[in-house]
């Protein structure tokens, strides 16, 4: 019966930020496509999607060749946060503290079925997990999967450039039914 | 409203030394900035190529505009400073680990005519102004009310301490042959052919001299104070944007400069077989600056007993009797 009452809510991380100094429309242009291809990512995994994460950098998918594979240990210096994982409630106000802790332009990739809604580990009456990472933090980019492929968080990246600067900047991948 | 001619006056009337130093402090800037975008570009490719990877590729054609677009980006980040830090004190810290590498640069001599400043205490300058970066970065570490900063801040004092004295040593040796703090003297004296040059003579104090150059220039595999599975980011953890930007920029000066001194001391400055120029100076720069890189992609980093083993246990030792067998022979 204890169990019931343990469902505390988390508050929504703060996301208030600084107007830019500078803030006419062909600067913000110039500087969001570099933003794009310089997103530098959070050292941080949750889980087992972290090892998809680690792929994600690693000599065969090669985020480097997108400008994405300086993974900052700082919160401060990355620009970048990639949820890889589930997100248990002991670790939540801690993945809130870390996204408050980037610096202002940031996004936020949820990766795989745990961030984005709690994945496997939805039942009733759980008491150890956070249903979904937008219940905490604001997601930019979701990627299904458990776990996406490495390929899926390449293609995440690249719809947060997408987002970043409003065009996309590689050739789409050939899809299953155009064969 | 100033006549014309007043102006013209007023122009003559500057010293000529003090116009020649402030060309080339501007001269300076620029030589660093391009050299730190090439580094950064290099740095990300070598360390692609080592991991057989490619490293920076689709941002420009084969990732050349990637420097341009980490620069303006950090540009473009929230400036930040942490609650209870000493806001002056923190933004001081990356100008003054940044503006002691401008001058520098104005006692190297980059080739028979190409040399800012000439002055007879050149390599003292080098060394006393290089000197000040570990106050920058104490400065940093205690400022950011941060524990992993101050951790950072408390390892790269005690690191650049124990380093700089075999560093001195090392370039004992090759100030007695010569006899000369100079450093334009020091490259006139060697010659054309490798054989002629100072590392014939003494290799063992180019060694020292280069793994100490390595260790006060805070790169792997000493680069504790910003050790970054351990300490998050060492003595820059807090500093955002610009900030972090000028402390990575120091950090390839201090790298350039630290070529620069090694190829005047050791590797015959602009001499080089053919025609000597500024051209066979940035080619040694150029290649002490991969096996740099090569070094920090290749090795892991040193434990923080290991490395000051290192130093007090086998280079001080090695550097002080490499430096009296030179007085030895010198004086017979």
């Amino acid at each position: 019966m204890a169990q019931e009452n343990q469902n505390v809510a988390f508050p929504f991380a703060d996301t208030s930020t600084d107007d830019p100094i500078i803030n006419s429309a062909p600067v913000q242009k110039i500087i969001n496509v570099c933003r794009a291809m310089s997103l530098w990512p959070l050292t941080f995994g949750l889980a087992c999607c972290a090892i998809e994460m680690m792929a994600f950098g690693m000599a065969r998918f090669d985020a480097a060749r997108f400008g994405a594979e300086v993974f900052r240990p700082s919160p401060r210096q990355s620009d970048l946060m990639i949820v890889a994982g589930t997100i248990s409630r002991k670790m939540a106000p801690l993945v809130t503290r870390l996204y408050e802790q980037m610096p202002a332009p940031k996004w936020v990739i949820a990766m795989g079925n745990c961030a984005i809604s709690g994945g496997p580990f939805v039942f009733k009456d759980q008491y150890g997990i956070v249903e979904g990472v937008d219940m905490i933090i604001p997601v930019d980019v979701y990627i299904p999967g458990c776990p996406p492929r490495p390929e899926g968080l390449l293609e995440g990246l690249f719809q947060v450039q997408k987002k970043i600067t409003g065009r996309r900047w590689w050739p789409m991948p050939r899809m299953a039914e155009d064969r | 409203m100033i006549e014309p001619i007043l102006i013209l006056q007023m122009i003559e009337a500057i010293p000529i030394q003090l116009m020649i130093i402030f060309a080339g402090l501007l001269a300076t800037v620029s030589f660093i900035g391009l050299n730190a975008i090439l580094l950064v570009y290099l740095e990300r490719k070598v360390a692609g190529f080592i991991h057989r990877r490619p490293g920076p590729y689709e941002v420009g054609p084969h990732g050349i505009l990637q420097p341009f677009a980490d620069g303006l980006k950090l540009v473009g980040k929230q400036i930040f400073t942490p609650t209870g830090a000493d806001s002056f004190l923190y933004w001081l810290a990356p100008m003054i680990s940044m503006a002691p590498a401008l001058v520098c640069f104005l006692v190297i001599p980059f080739g028979p005519h190409l040399q800012i400043f000439n002055t007879n205490v050149g390599m003292v300058l080098i060394l006393a102004f290089t000197g000040i970066n570990v106050l920058a970065l104490c400065i940093a570490g205690w400022t950011s009310q941060n524990k992993y900063s101050l951790l950072g801040a408390a390892r790269d004092i005690s690191q650049s301490v124990a380093y700089e004295i075999p560093l001195l040593l090392s370039i004992l040796p090759i100030i007695f042959m010569t006899g000369t703090f100079n450093l334009f003297d020091i490259a006139m004296k060697q010659g054309s052919w490798p054989w002629q040059w100072f590392i014939v003579y003494q290799p063992l104090a180019f060694i020292i001299f280069f793994i100490c150059a390595l260790a006060e220039t805070n790169r792997a595999p000493f680069d504790l104070p910003e050790a970054e599975s351990e300490l998050t980011a060492g003595f820059h953890t807090e500093y955002s944007g610009m900030g972090f930007a000028l402390f990575f920029l120091s950090e390839y000066a201090y790298m350039v400069i630290a070529a620069c001194v090694t190829a005047v001391l050791f590797l015959g400055g602009f001499h080089g077989p053919g025609v000597s120029g500024w051209w066979w100076f940035l080619a040694k720069v150029y290649i002490l600056l991969l096996i740099m890189i090569w070094i920090r992609w290749t090795f892991p980093r040193v434990r923080f007993d290991q490395l000051l083993n290192i130093c007090w246990k086998w280079l001080i030792p090695l550097a002080v009797i490499n430096l009296l067998v030179t007085l030895l022979v010198i004086a017979l």
